[in-house]
């Protein structure tokens, strides 16, 4: 690693104020920020330790759970509120990393995890998202798992957050903190399609720290599922996967969240799919017609084709499975 | 700063030159010099190169940690980029703890920080000042085997031994937060320490004794 300047800040407005001057990054559960930064594809020469500051806590009042960002992903997974109210968030999160991961990794950091493309975190390979300009060798490279929806021709990386499909199919909003005072914005907005600058990755101002995931409870929250493919039977990242939820009503479904991972340059929010079921009979053919329209515009890479039909599989099933086991 | 009041004691270390000792004198005899310099085609001039030669290790900020290692303060100045996996091996001679990948994925690095097993090599020492460290020296000794480290021998839990103690530290918490019910839980559980001999099978068979016989497994560190 290149040798940096360690800060902790103890409160909220020295962190921001740090935070927004140039060369710094925040720090909490470490794992993704040191793995980079061995790699050399994160050089700060700031790091700025955010564990100190009063951003804990899970609280479930009102139907509103609240999962402040430096809550481990094991101390949310397992949070009486999240497992009963928010079934697909408990999933997601035990099916991600590994339990030494889990136990320090926080929410917030979670949400701003990086793609783990091989040719991003190589540095002796091209890409536009750590080196703007200099081309995408995972276009004409080794891109099975790569994305297939929300690409462009400077970046395909796959966004690899499990949380976030969760949390992105049960429409989460994201509260952040900057020197402007707080702000709070749908979690979708948080993230940036590649397009002509990849490497603009999340919709957050210098020193922009974020405090709090909210998310309301329903019959559709507690009914929920995340389906999650992969190479191997544990610790590895999706090949695809889904998150979703239903509220059926007498047969007929009243309220539908759909989401995908493992297929989209950011966490894939598959709203036709939602909006084809309100209405319909919970039944596969429609699930089928709505795994369908979940993949409209999406475009196989060398590699990856078989991902369109693996996702809409994942999707049928995941809702069968959450429709029957109500 | 040289303060041997606070150097971990020695005790756990062979008391004659054991193996890397004895490599450590071969190469410093000269007795791994090739007798003729190998001619290397010029390398590709990759972008990596740059990035890593141009590294200006001077600029080092060197930094004051108290730690708490196996019920013991420990103080020392050390650079900050050093992992807590560094600090164990490389400053406080706790080579128990081994390096397998460097980057998370292997789990051989594992150890206990306030009761739950972490990769230390993804954990800066200086994030986790004052916090209750435990690794394997801290769980057992030779005399005095953990009742895991007994399990793992009884029921054949490695063959050579490199991911070994990452596994009985994730194989204590496992087997002590209750929450592997079936098997199935176990293998999930434990997913995160690799082992390229292949001992699963044994390291189950330790896990589920150990489980079986008591209810809740203290770790051998203290409580924050």
């Amino acid at each position: 690693m290149k040798p940096f300047e360690y800060l902790k800040p103890s409160t909220l407005t020295q962190a921001i104020d740090i935070g927004r001057q140039p060369d710094g990054m925040f720090v909490a559960g470490a794992t993704t920020t040191l793995d980079l930064m061995k790699y050399h594809v994160w050089q700060p020469n700031k790091l700025i330790d955010i564990t100190g500051l009063p951003l804990r806590g899970i609280s479930f009042k009102n139907s509103v759970l609240t999962l402040s960002a430096l809550e481990t992903m094991t101390a949310a997974a397992y949070h009486p509120a999240v497992m009963q109210h928010f079934r697909v968030i408990s999933q997601s999160l035990l099916l991600a990393a590994s339990q030494q991961i889990r136990n320090v990794a926080t929410i917030g950091g979670n949400l701003l995890q990086r793609t783990r493309c091989p040719y991003y975190r190589d540095t002796s390979f091209r890409c536009n998202r750590r080196n703007p300009g200099s081309g995408c060798d995972a276009v004409l490279g080794a891109n099975r798992n790569h994305a297939i929806l929300g690409t462009s021709d400077q970046c395909i990386a796959t966004h690899a957050s499990d949380l976030c499909v969760a949390l992105v199919a049960l429409d989460a909003q994201v509260v952040i903190q900057g020197v402007a005072g707080e702000r709070v914005v749908p979690l979708t907005q948080l993230y940036r399609l590649p397009g002509a600058a990849p490497e603009r990755e999340y919709a957050l101002l210098p020193g922009e720290l974020i405090t709090a995931v909210r998310v309301s409870a329903s019959a559709a929250t507690r009914s929920s599922t995340y389906l999650k493919v992969r190479d191997r039977n544990s610790y590895a990242f999706a090949l695809s996967s889904a998150a979703v939820g239903l509220d059926v009503k007498r047969g007929v479904v009243k309220q539908a969240h759909v989401a995908l991972g493992g297929v989209g340059t950011v966490p894939w929010k598959a709203t036709l799919a939602e909006t084809y079921l309100l209405g319909k009979p919970a039944t596969r053919e429609h699930f089928t017609e709505a795994a369908r329209l979940a993949v409209t515009g999406a475009i196989p890479q060398k590699d990856n084709a078989f991902k369109i039909e693996l996702v809409q599989r994942i999707i049928v099933q995941a809702l069968d499975e959450t429709a029957t086991s109500r | 700063m040289n303060d041997d009041s606070n150097r971990m004691p020695l005790s756990d270390l062979p008391k004659q030159a054991g193996r890397r000792d004895f490599v450590k004198q071969l190469s410093s005899l000269g007795f791994f010099l090739v007798p003729e310099p190998v001619k290397l085609p010029d390398p590709i001039d990759t972008p990596a190169l740059p990035a890593l030669l141009s590294v200006d290790h001077s600029a080092a900020r060197m930094v004051p940690v108290t730690m708490q290692i196996n019920d013991k303060t420990v103080k020392r100045t050390i650079d900050a980029r050093t992992t807590l996996l560094d600090l164990l091996r490389e400053h406080l001679g706790l080579t128990g703890t081994k390096k397998g990948c460097d980057h998370g994925a292997c789990g051989a690095c594992t150890v206990h920080v306030n009761g739950q097993n972490i990769n230390s090599c993804l954990a800066l020492a200086i994030m986790h000042q004052n916090q209750p460290v435990t690794t394997i020296e801290g769980l057992g000794s030779p005399e005095a085997l953990h009742p895991m480290q007994a399990a793992f021998i009884k029921h054949d839990g490695f063959q050579c031994g490199y991911c070994t103690s990452g596994q009985i530290m994730s194989a204590v918490t496992v087997a002590g937060d209750g929450r592997a019910r079936t098997e199935a839980d176990i293998r999930e559980l434990m997913s995160g320490n690799l082992c390229r001999c292949g001992a699963y099978n044994g390291i189950i068979a330790a896990i589920q004794s150990v489980a079986a016989n008591e209810n809740k497994l203290e770790t051998k560190s203290t409580k924050p």
